[in-house]
């Protein structure tokens, strides 16, 4: 293997090596958005699950 | 080359009215048509041309008698050419005739904020709150729909229908579900499902929309020249928040009947039972099931959908190589190769994935059993219009849905009607001559202009009555007997 085809094998290996990092912080960053969004629905879901589950009947139609 | 697939959605709106669980649900319903405060007129419906009792397969059933008389009491066109009532329980939107699958699903969309304002403003009528959800289902066991419809050719026989779209049907649900928790309608037991509507299906074709639902439903009700065309009326699908996933629904959907009109298709594949299949892909959170084909043979739904996607990529190179229907191809190829490899990867594009992933999230984070109430509250508050409670409208505000249309152009497809078929005429007419229309249907308007009888302008052929042939004669009329002298009448 040439000096160059060497430094271009380098450069792969550490590209990838910088994709999987950047894999990471995506799974990362995920679990972070997934976290803030149930915060942020945790603020406007019903108050009274049961009783908003019970009282939702949809009869008649189409 | 097969008919221009003119297509629109109707959809009914689960209702609540805080604070009331005794509510009477027709009248709740026709307080939220009554209040609605966009441009509309209210009319009478007029029913002469309806025949929701005909059967595509030849039998003739009158049902007349059996109309609803609540659903006459209520009744409005909007501006868009839409046409906004009570259907027996529930307010429902029924979308302008759209001329492709893109603009059926703006006009769709529309339909969210016409039934957001018509909802503030019934709360603010009568001091309740009053909620609105776009989906099918109340847990319960009781449905409501979400119905598309296609123009087809009356020369397409309707078996040749039933034959290619049965498998077609079954199988997209993979990208037409708005998903659900739980069960209904004495099926096995299931934490959570593709769809609202699959475990109500019981007859593979059939005429009935409230009971022993179809895949397959025969209404025969073209709502145009019936010497000409069919109207095929769709009732297996979700309604969908999603805009892209409208957009999917009902263009895989139109384009599969052109390239059945076409003859474009080879041999249908047909599962050994669709009515089973149908429940069965919509419980399995896999994808990966295998459906039994007559003759023996196995294959997912996945597979199948793969087929058709082959089949009618070919046919838009060949006949249809317009914009929207490439869009279209590039969205069907990109949800199935995700739906293949990495299903959660969709949750910006479909409500059952977005649902899915903020339902496990929760089940993780708090330890709930799916059979939780906060589950299933959560899962009904999905569907909520409203944009500060409704959690689809929370996703898309925060950028995590992926979107077709911005806000603007929705608010403008409330008021404005589609311009390339009928709904142009209709609705231009509900804008400015509003005062003497008096009566209205799908295929016809009535005005009053003052004379000793009801005048009655016939619109039989859905694709005119558009802006081009009608724009500069409705810029011109002066008020609405000058209007139908300028149309011979």
């Amino acid at each position: 293997m040439s000096d160059r085809e060497r430094s271009k094998s380098r450069d792969r290996s550490s590209e990838q090596n910088e994709e999987q990092v950047d894999a990471k912080v995506e799974t990362e960053a995920d679990v972070e958005a997934i976290d803030d969004l149930l915060d942020e629905i945790d603020e406007v879901l019903e108050e009274n699950a049961e009783e908003f589950v019970k009282n939702y009947v949809q009869k008649g139609g189409e | 080359m097969a008919l221009q697939k003119v297509l629109g959605t109707e959809t009914e709106y689960g209702i609540v009215v805080r604070g009331d669980p005794g509510f009477n649900p027709a009248v709740a319903s026709s307080l939220v048509v009554n209040s609605y405060p966009g441009t509309r007129v209210k009319v009478q419906w007029s029913y002469e041309e309806e025949s929701p009792g005909r059967d595509a397969r030849g039998f003739g059933h009158d049902t007349y008698g059996l109309i609803d008389p609540e659903g006459a009491v209520v009744n409005s066109v909007l501006a868009n050419g839409a046409r906004l009532y009570v259907d027996h329980a529930h307010p429902e939107y029924s979308g302008p005739e759209c001329s492709d699958p893109l603009e059926a699903a703006l006009y769709d969309k529309a339909g969210e904020l016409v039934m957001q304002a018509a909802g503030d403003a019934a709360s603010e009528a009568s001091g309740r709150k009053v909620s609105l959800y776009k989906n099918n289902s109340d847990g319960k066991g009781n449905s409501y729909g979400a119905h598309e419809n296609y123009l087809l050719s009356r020369e397409t026989p309707f078996g040749e229908i039933i034959r290619y779209a049965t498998t077609f049907m079954v199988t997209r649900q993979l990208f037409t579900g708005a998903g659900k928790v739980g069960k209904e309608n004495n099926r096995p037991d299931i934490d959570f499902q593709l769809t609202q509507r699959a475990d109500f299906f019981e007859e593979e074709v059939g005429l009935e929309t409230t009971l022993k639902r179809p895949i397959i439903n025969t209404r025969d009700e073209p709502h145009g020249d019936p010497s000409r065309y069919r109207r095929l009326h769709v009732i297996i699908g979700d309604a969908n928040l999603s805009e892209v996933q409208t957009f999917l629904k009902l263009g895989t959907t139109a384009l599969m009947l052109a390239a059945l009109e076409d003859g474009a298709l080879p041999d249908p594949l047909d599962l050994a039972d669709p009515v089973e299949a149908c429940w069965q892909v919509s419980h399995d959170l896999t994808l990966r099931r295998p459906l039994e084909l007559d003759g023996g043979a196995t294959a997912t739904a996945l597979d199948l959908q793969q087929r058709y996607l082959e089949w009618l990529a070919k046919y838009v190179e060949k006949e249809l190589d317009q914009p929207v229907w490439n869009q279209l191809l590039e969205e069907w190829e990109r949800t199935l190769s995700r739906l293949e490899s990495d299903p959660m990867s969709l949750a910006d594009t479909l409500d059952w994935v977005a649902k899915k992933r903020l339902l496990q999230g929760f089940v993780d984070r708090d330890g709930l059993e799916w059979s939780n109430a906060k589950l299933r509250a959560f899962d009904l508050q999905y569907h909520d219009v409203d944009p500060a409670k409704g959690l689809y409208n929370r996703l898309a505000a925060r950028g995590s849905m992926r979107r077709l249309f911005t806000d603007d152009e929705i608010e403008t497809a409330v008021s404005n009607p589609p311009e390339g078929t009928r709904a142009y005429f209709r609705g231009r007419c509900v804008s400015d001559f509003s005062d003497s229309l008096v009566a209205a249907n799908w295929d016809s308007l009535v005005f009053d202009v003052g004379e000793s009888h009801l005048k009655r302008v016939p619109m039989m052929e859905p694709l005119r009555g558009d802006a081009e042939r009608t724009g500069a004669l409705l810029d011109e009329a002066s008020d609405a007997a000058d209007l139908l002298r300028r149309l011979g009448g």
